[in-house]
């Protein structure tokens, strides 16, 4: 499925918040990440590797989140995300103000059914 | 599978991004589409539906290369030395190689501890010696506006400083138009009696503007006024801070209250703060307990013109004067004074000098020396650190060539190492700072009378200051050649991983420095060496008498002994001496007055017989004057060169005798027998008759000048004082007394036997003989002690340097040594190899530093007494110490080559 231009507008928005949520409880590597994505919003939402890897390379830049490599027996060596203690505290913030902003979306949405 | 790399470093290749991150990106974006790949075939689609797929989404719009661009090319590109783009963002760069630095430190703990102690003792040292010249000599007096004010007194040819006549004083005053304000002063000694025990105090007799001049306010009460500054005015008293506390327990009440000295009241009438300070031996100024008006002092002393009662004087110049103005101003009343009362006052002259060159004049040479000295030193710490960093830097050959070959500028990496090297510098700047503080503590606590001001020595803002930038220039200094040099990184050879990877140029730095290392410490030894030579000199130097066993005091007389007759003052006195004598251990013992050994004293005018007569008293020669007991030879035991000394039948009744000392006859009476001649002395009408010739004494200290025309001594006997002198000794009298030893006439029996006699008489200002010597040579001590210590700190860091530089040559040459010793070689080849490098850097350390010592040891030559500055039994002894301590800093390591099994050696590669 090809990301529509209003999908690129919003996920810029909320990208962000997305992978640092989905490294919050544990790293994880890139396909990992997408794969996630994917499955969790029922295949609503895509990021291919276009989008991915430069963002994650952004957040890791601003030091939210670190990548390493990691070695595992009998397998290839992956890079894992893990979030950092700035991230986490970005994510805190971010996560605050998406929740605001869904709320005052749906207070918006719920007046119009009104 | 399809090769998606290819594909992928075809969309990276515009970002221009270094290897090494071009393939870490590839590796991560390739296993992705892998991943990808893999699962659209297991979903069910065909190889090449999931491969169109996966690259699809790679290529969609190009996103990938824009995206990546957008971040990575305002990445640092390496992130521990990124290359020399990233200098627009200094501050950023400059945390990051502070941080990395520190991390370096922090895996190498024995370099660092090492370095940072090193550098801790240079910097420590300096900083020490640094807070002593700030407080000494260029922090300003702690008065107001101390640039105005200006120590004065007298001059009289020969002497460039003399004690002033106080009628002069009153007309300097009077006279002068470039002062605003001029204060008189002198001390003494009282007996304070009424309350309990009689007890002795110091005595400042202060002129009534003394305080005010020096901006000194009294905590409690006012300070003296004009009117009580003068002969005949109600006694009145101003007590220090120290004494109202002690004695008083700083009682506010002790306004009005009554103080008896010498048996006459004083009213009190204030208190001046506690922390007052006027040094001190140079300014002939003594910290009283008690302040008297010195215009009230009622001495016959004090108003004759000819009479110089050990008098000196501080001015405050006007706003705007210049010493210059004052100079000629001053001159030119000496001028009035000389045409207006020419038999006291011809020839005489007036000396200006500023106060603060006055307090601390004599100590600044000392003091720049010991500066230099320290600076050296840390020099050689400096040096030594570098050494470390050079090796440790072969260490490091890899990590350089790894960083260039990412791409990191040279300039980058020397400003890492020498962010490294500042930290350390600071490190050792720290730790020294605190050595500092304690080491100057410690000292001026050991040595107190060694130095001026020592109460303004302290770490202020200036002293900080200096320790922070001392510690960064060092810092760089000794960062910056090892950092040129491992900048310069031999790429092939490094990151083959060779352990030979060292320049040879790196090699002859690390030389250089030790035979500097090596140079500074000779010349240091040898400054040391000379001052230890002089002091040793001194300490042997035949001051004339025999100090050993000789104890010097004081006794104040009852206050009612101002009341007797000459007769009976004398009889006292005799009575006295007589007490003294009977203590058990007391061999002899004699009055002494007028002047003492080391302690300066009274002059006196004279002319000889078979000499013309001056005309006028200030044209007279002058000569030491001592004024003695029977016994006073005895118990100095200052030889008789010809004719006799005084005996009981010297006395009021007989002839007036004199003793001289063999200085006096041979420059006086050349060629001709002194004894049976007669000299005149100022004041008295009387001739004396010379009845014998002693040794000469060293009067001024046993580094006195023998040039000096005021070396001539003459002795008489306290006996033939005339009796209108006899109320001076009423008062007090000094005593000079020759025990067994200390233990047997201790000082407690002898102030038992004394203090019995009367209630009312002090015995006091106990002091040894050799005390008293040893005293007089606390600043060359002082100076001395501390260039003997940074000399053998010195010679500690450069051996630890020879050694280090040794060690190293022998754990580079391992494979050399290897084949040598595979050939052949026996271990008295390899010793000799080994030892004979470290020789050779000794021995051109060595005559570097003794050329160097020749052209610096001069600044040394005003310090130094009996040694030339060129002294060659120093020089050799130096050089010799010292090639010897290199021999053995270099022959552990050479032993240890000798250690070296060939076939593990020539592996070692």
């Amino acid at each position: 499925m090809e990301p529509k231009a209003s999908d690129l507008e919003w996920k810029k928005v909320s990208a962000e918040l997305l992978i640092l949520s989905l490294v919050e409880a544990r790293p994880r590597h890139g396909y990992e990440i997408s794969k996630l994505i994917e499955q969790r919003s029922g295949g609503t939402v895509r990021f291919y590797v276009a989008s991915l890897y430069p963002l994650l390379y952004r957040l890791e830049k601003r030091r939210w989140v670190e990548g390493r490599w990691v070695e595992k027996a009998g397998q290839r060596r992956r890079r894992y995300y893990r979030l950092t203690s700035e991230g986490r505290k970005v994510l805190a913030s971010q996560r605050r103000g998406w929740q605001a902003f869904v709320a005052a979306i749906n207070r918006i949405v719920e007046v119009e059914h009104a | 599978m399809p090769d998606w790399k290819e594909e992928i470093l075809r969309r990276l290749g515009p970002l221009k991004l270094t290897p090494a991150r071009e393939a870490e990106i590839v590796e991560e974006v390739t296993q992705h589409l892998e991943d990808r790949y893999q699962e659209l075939v297991s979903g069910g689609a065909t190889e090449d539906e999931a491969c169109h797929q996966a690259f699809k989404e790679v290529s969609d719009e190009d996103l990938l290369a824009r995206g990546l661009r957008r971040v990575e090319q305002e990445t640092p590109q390496e992130p521990i030395v990124p290359g020399s783009r990233g200098g627009h963002n200094f501050l950023a760069s400059l945390w990051q190689d502070t941080h990395y630095g520190l991390r370096q430190l922090r895996c190498n703990p024995g370099f660092t501890i090492v370095a940072v102690l090193a550098l801790a003792l240079g910097i420590g040292a300096t900083t020490a010696i640094f807070s002593v010249v700030n407080g000494v000599l260029l922090d300003p007096l702690p008065y107001p506006n101390a640039h105005r004010l200006i120590a004065l007194a007298e001059t009289l040819p020969p002497f460039s400083e003399f004690a002033i006549s106080y009628p002069d004083f009153v007309d300097w005053v009077r006279m002068n138009h470039t002062f605003e304000a001029l204060a008189a002063y002198r001390h003494t000694d009282s007996s304070l009696t009424g309350s309990s025990e009689a007890e002795r105090v110091k005595v400042a007799q202060v002129s009534a503007s003394f305080f005010p001049l020096l901006g000194v306010k009294p905590v409690v009460g006012r300070n003296f006024s004009s009117e009580e500054d003068r002969r005949g005015a109600a006694p009145v008293v101003i007590l220090s801070g120290g004494f109202w506390k002690s004695k008083f327990g700083g009682s506010q009440g002790i306004l009005g209250k009554m103080l008896t000295l010498d048996g006459k009241g004083y009213t009190v009438i204030g208190v001046i703060p506690e922390n007052f300070y006027f040094c001190c031996k140079s300014t002939n100024f003594v910290l009283g307990d008690v302040y008297v008006p010195i215009g009230s002092y009622d001495s016959q002393w004090m108003s004759q013109r000819g009479a110089h009662p050990g008098i000196f004087a501080v001015g405050r110049l006007k706003e705007g004067v210049t010493l210059r103005q004052a100079r000629a101003d001053m001159g030119g009343i000496a001028q009035d004074l000389a045409s207006a009362y020419p038999d006291s006052d011809k020839n005489e002259g007036i000396a200006l000098t500023p106060l603060k060159e006055r307090m601390v004049g004599d100590v600044q040479p000392a003091l720049l020396v010991l500066l230099a000295a320290v600076g050296f030193v840390l020099l050689i710490a400096c040096a030594n650190v570098a050494n470390l960093l050079l090796a440790r830097a072969t260490g490091r050959a890899r990590e350089f060539a790894i960083r260039a070959a990412l791409g990191a500028s040279r300039g980058r990496i020397i400003r890492q190492l020498l962010a490294e090297s500042v930290l350390l510098a600071l490190g050792g700047g720290g730790l020294g700072l605190l050595l500092a503080s304690w080491g100057t503590k410690a000292g001026l606590a050991a040595l107190p009378e060694a130095l001026p001001r020592a109460n303004d020595v302290r770490l202020d803002p200036r002293v900080l200051a200096f320790t922070l930038v001392a510690s960064i220039l060092v810092g760089v200094l000794f960062g910056l050649a090892p950092a040129l040099q491992s900048a310069r990184p031999d790429l092939q050879h490094s990151l083959k991983g060779a352990r030979l990877g060292l320049s040879s140029s790196r090699h002859r730095t690390q030389h250089v420095f030790v035979v500097l290392e090596m140079a500074m410490a000779v010349v240091l030894l040898i400054g040391a060496g000379l001052t230890i030579r002089c002091l040793t000199f001194l300490w042997r130097v035949n001051p004339g008498f025999d100090p050993h066993n000789v104890l010097t005091f004081n006794v104040a007389l009852p206050p009612s002994t101002a009341e007797e007759t000459p007769e009976q003052v004398r009889a006292s006195l005799r009575h006295l001496t007589d007490t003294i004598a009977a203590v058990p251990g007391v061999n002899a013992v004699s009055i002494t007055d007028g002047a003492f050994p080391m302690q300066g004293g009274n002059i006196v005018g004279f002319w000889a017989e078979g000499h013309p007569k001056p005309s006028t008293q200030s044209e007279m020669p002058n000569a030491v004057n001592y004024i003695v007991g029977t016994d006073y030879f005895k118990v100095m035991r200052i030889p008789v060169l010809h004719g006799r000394i005084f005996t009981a039948d010297d006395d009021s009744h007989s002839r007036f005798v004199a003793v001289i000392d063999e200085d006096f006859a041979r420059n006086y009476f050349r060629n001709q027998d002194a004894v049976g001649k007669s000299v005149h002395l100022a004041g008295i009408d009387e001739p004396f008759e010379i009845v014998g010739v002693v040794g000469h004494v060293d009067q001024g200290g046993l580094d006195e000048d023998k040039q000096s025309p005021l070396s001539v001594q003459i002795y008489l006997p306290v006996s033939q004082i005339p009796d209108q002198f006899i109320s001076l000794l009423a008062k007090a009298e000094g005593f000079v007394l020759r025990r067994q030893s200390p233990e047997y006439a201790s000082v407690e029996a002898i102030r038992r036997a004394i203090e019995g006699m009367n209630r009312e008489q002090v015995a006091y200002g106990f002091e040894s003989m050799d005390g008293i010597i040893s005293t007089s040579l606390a600043s060359r001590r002082f100076t001395t002690i501390l260039l003997a210590a940074f000399a053998a700190l010195a010679l500690a860091l450069a051996s630890i340097g020879i050694y280090g530089v040794i060690s190293y040559g022998v754990a580079r040459q391992t494979h050399e040594l290897g084949i040598r010793m595979a050939h052949g070689a026996q271990k008295g080849d390899i010793l000799r190899l080994v030892i004979g490098q470290g020789l050779r850097l000794a021995l051109m350390g060595v005559a570097i530093g003794i050329t160097g010592a020749l052209g610096l040891t001069r600044f040394l030559a005003n310090l130094l007494y009996g040694v030339k500055p060129t002294d060659p039994l120093t020089f050799a002894a130096v050089s010799f110490t010292l090639t010897g301590v290199a021999l053995l800093a270099s022959y552990i390591p050479a032993r240890g080559a000798t250690k070296v099994d060939p076939m593990v050696a020539l592996r070692y590669e």
